[in-house]
């Protein structure tokens, strides 16, 4: 073989076994390299029960309750629901309906005392008048579909 | 392979890139200047984020081009390695610092945006986690680089190293699918409608040209001193510098 086809050979084979040897790693670790558990593995006993973890899902609406700097709320994922006790300053994009990620630990079946709140970004962006114009295209809909 | 290597030749190249350059360098002002005017004025402020979802111009460039000058850097190191290309190896190492600070910066934006929008300047996701490991292996790469002083056997090492790395560079992108991430997903992929509206996609758009060129230009006016500097000893550049008539 020629010495730069063999260099070739050298290169294809080296980066198809550490692509392996990576793939490997990232899913033997797979379960640590988790950001946060939603309420469903909460419930099913795929979170931890007790120390630390993050919390992820949507704020419900309607659960916000607010007294100073304390704040409770409903975290859901749309088939279960943990409530939320948190004292601190909220980050801008806290808001019903918002996703967010708390971190803290349990307290008892349905209680998370969080020790942080962040709020996840959604992939939409649009001015405000398209936005206030969609939601209201999607509530006629809506509507048409239950009429 | 033979033709390539005669266009290769870091003195046709030398010639080329300064032809090009200030073609280049006009590029890149005008789609900077219309970029940041669209994206500063013209565009209007978003319906959750206001005005501060404006620093997305200047991060999802940087973030976008962090990736790809890294796999152009490891594409030029392999060609450098696997058919002994000088002006790969130049390519190559002229382009880490480039693609280093796209990286900075694509992260110090998003650490900005992070604190008022998540709540926090950092969090170890996925997404930030090997964005930040991409930084390293620029780092890393040019450390290497910078150890040893001949340049074919610098060029050798820190091949490999950049190949290696590239396995990193689906992870950075498939982090926000494959993984619960605090970073959305991506706004903008090839089979699926933007969701980005179009008077914000327009600005965004031109600022990624803007930034590929800003790219391009650098990197021919960096392989050019490069080239100079490895050439100092060869006729024609000791003829241009004034050395020898």
């Amino acid at each position: 073989m020629r010495k730069q086809n063999k260099r070739l050979v050298f290169v294809l084979i080296g980066l198809a076994g550490v692509s392996v040897a990576v793939w490997l790693v990232l899913t033997a670790f797979r379960h640590n390299l988790v950001f946060f558990y939603s309420p469903t593995q909460v419930y099913e006993g795929k979170a931890p029960s007790h120390g630390v973890f993050r919390l992820g899902g949507i704020v419900e609406k309607g659960s916000i309750k607010k007294d100073g700097l304390h704040t409770t709320f409903t975290l859901t994922d749309l088939r279960h629901s943990m409530v939320v006790h948190y004292t601190g300053i909220l980050p801008d994009l806290f808001r019903q309906g918002q996703g967010v990620v708390v971190q803290g630990r349990r307290d008892g079946a349905t209680t998370f005392m969080a020790s942080q709140v962040l709020a996840k970004h959604g992939a939409n962006y649009m001015p405000p008048d398209v936005a206030a114009e969609l939601k209201r295209s999607m509530a006629a809909k809506a509507k048409a579909a239950l009429s | 392979m033979k033709l390539i290597h005669k266009y290769a030749a870091p003195k046709r190249f030398y010639e080329l890139a300064g032809t090009l350059t200030p073609g280049l360098a006009i590029i890149t002002v005008v789609l900077f200047v219309s970029g940041l005017y669209l994206g500063l004025y013209w565009a209007p402020p978003d319906y959750q984020q206001g005005n501060a979802y404006r620093i997305m111009f200047v991060h999802v460039p940087n973030a976008w081009m962090s990736m790809m000058a890294y796999v152009a850097m490891a594409g030029f190191a392999a060609a450098g390695y696997i058919w002994n290309v000088r002006l790969a190896d130049i390519l190559a190492k002229v382009t880490a610092p480039l693609g280093a600070s796209f990286t900075l910066t694509a992260l110090v934006t998003g650490s900005l945006w992070g604190k008022p929008m998540w709540g926090t300047y950092w969090v170890w996701d996925a997404r930030l986690t090997s964005e930040l490991i991409l930084l390293f292996l620029y780092v890393g790469y040019m450390a290497l680089q910078a150890s040893i002083d001949d340049p074919r056997r610098a060029a050798h090492a820190s091949a490999i190293l950049a190949i290696v790395g590239v396995v990193n560079i689906p992870i950075i992108h498939y982090s926000v699918y494959w993984w619960h991430t605090l970073h959305q997903p991506a706004s903008l992929t090839l089979t699926n409608q933007p969701k980005i509206y179009i008077t914000m996609l327009i600005p965004l758009i031109i600022m990624s040209l803007g930034f590929m060129f800003f790219y391009l230009t650098m990197l021919c006016v960096r392989a050019r001193s490069e080239i100079l500097w490895r050439e100092r000893h060869a006729d024609w550049v000791r003829k241009l510098v004034g050395l020898e008539t």
